[in-house]
């Protein structure tokens, strides 16, 4: 997936991320700022990066301003800033059904 | 066809798929069903960010004591095609489906969804669906689409939509909505499904909602879509079933289970057969009762 333009997705309410991603030359490159950081700031960057590779993103840089959000709603937030980045609709045809 | 379970339906709150914390507070609160919403509390720009949401949420957190509903956007909009393939994958127990006029767009939408089912491999016609009636010819064909599916659990009105198709005036007596209610909850009840009623909209005036509650149980309705956390305990509280129903429940079923043992095809009480919609409205009413902590252990019929 090839990041063309800047996009947002999410918001800076509470259990919320806001998540941006711009196009990038050199890998992965990511900015965090959480009041969690310290907790749980190698898991949000693990999930984002996990998150980026399994949709084929390999240059972008990325600002994540977390809230507090939970590991599933930083996912969402990475794909739809992604997709939006990519101007592409999410290939729901690759995704599995939920059995939680 | 699926095997069908009962499902309460006393209360059914919704949870805006834009919105994380609105989702994770949802779980807490008594309602039965949980409606994650993908139509009209999403604006046209987030429709993409709440399927994503509400998918990633259910995958990792779906709550275990609820009944799990998705609302998606209507057949005819531009959202259908996406919301369907997010949220069919997302297992819910049920879809919303909004604006149903006619039987064969729930045909349609069950085809769809089999299709998705079958290609990610649930159970095929397992997922069920709720039908919101919202327009005077919804009200018309409730019977038709009442009957449409195997799928079809429940029919529910909203009156805000319904009245401004009636080029009616909205008011709190609710008289404008007053056939449509009872006209929905006919067709329900003549399919054998769950009839859930209007939304009451005022949440400060909990008399009104004790009043409007109040007549759509004695109306016959199963539930109510509420708007707000604090109309839930309430509401569930009118749904909740009396003495006298139970015990009426127990002698079904004590009758039903006699009529087994004896080895009879046909089983009477009072003088009344008891068909199998009589036996699942006795069974619903002794769960509808187990969830609202009434023990049943020891009754006496």
């Amino acid at each position: 997936m090839e990041i063309k333009k800047p996009a947002v997705a999410g918001t800076m309410e509470s259990s919320d991320c806001m998540v941006t991603i711009r196009p990038g030359q050199t890998g992965i490159q990511i900015d965090l700022q959480s009041d969690v950081e310290m907790m749980f700031g190698a898991s949000i960057l693990a999930t984002t990066r996990q998150t980026l590779e399994e949709l084929g993103v390999e240059d972008a840089e990325v600002t994540i301003l977390d809230r507090g959000a939970l590991d599933c709603v930083i996912r969402a937030r990475v794909q739809c800033a992604a997709c939006r980045a990519a101007e592409t609709h999410y290939d729901w045809e690759k995704e599995g059904a939920c059995h939680g | 066809m699926a095997e069908r379970q009962i499902h309460l339906k006393r209360t059914g709150l919704y949870a805006s798929g834009c919105n994380p914390v609105n989702m994770i507070q949802a779980v807490f609160y008594n309602e039965d069903m949980l409606i994650y919403d993908l139509e009209d509390s999403v604006p046209a720009e987030e429709k993409d960010a709440a399927r994503l949401l509400v998918y990633q949420m259910l995958k990792e957190h779906r709550p275990k004591d609820k009944y799990v509903v998705i609302r998606i956007n209507s057949l005819y909009s531009e959202y259908f095609e996406e919301d369907l393939q997010a949220a069919v994958r997302a297992n819910p127990d049920a879809l919303r489906i909004p604006k149903v006029e006619y039987a064969h767009e729930i045909q349609t939408i069950s085809r769809r969804m089999a299709e998705i089912e079958e290609k990610v491999g649930l159970e095929v016609g397992k997922m069920e669906i709720i039908c919101n009636i919202e327009s005077y010819m919804g009200v018309l064909n409730a019977r038709e689409i009442a009957e449409s599916d195997d799928r079809v659990v429940a029919l529910t009105v909203s009156a805000e939509d319904l009245t401004a198709s009636m080029k009616a005036q909205r008011t709190k007596k609710g008289l404008e909505v007053f056939y449509a209610r009872n006209a929905v909850l006919l067709a329900c009840r003549a399919a054998g499904i769950d009839a859930i009623d209007v939304v009451f909209s005022d949440i400060n005036d909990e008399e009104g909602l004790r009043e409007d509650t109040a007549l759509a149980k004695n109306l016959g309705f199963d539930g109510k879509t509420v708007v707000h956390p604090r109309q839930i305990d309430v509401v569930n509280s009118y749904f909740t079933p009396s003495r006298k129903e139970i015990n009426y429940a127990l002698r079904v079923l004590d009758a039903v289970e006699k009529g087994k043992q004896a080895g009879k095809g046909a089983v009477t009480l009072d003088g009344g057969m008891i068909d199998k919609p009589i036996e699942l409205r006795a069974r619903t009413t002794l769960a509808q009762a187990e969830a609202a902590g009434i023990k049943l252990d020891g009754m006496v019929i």
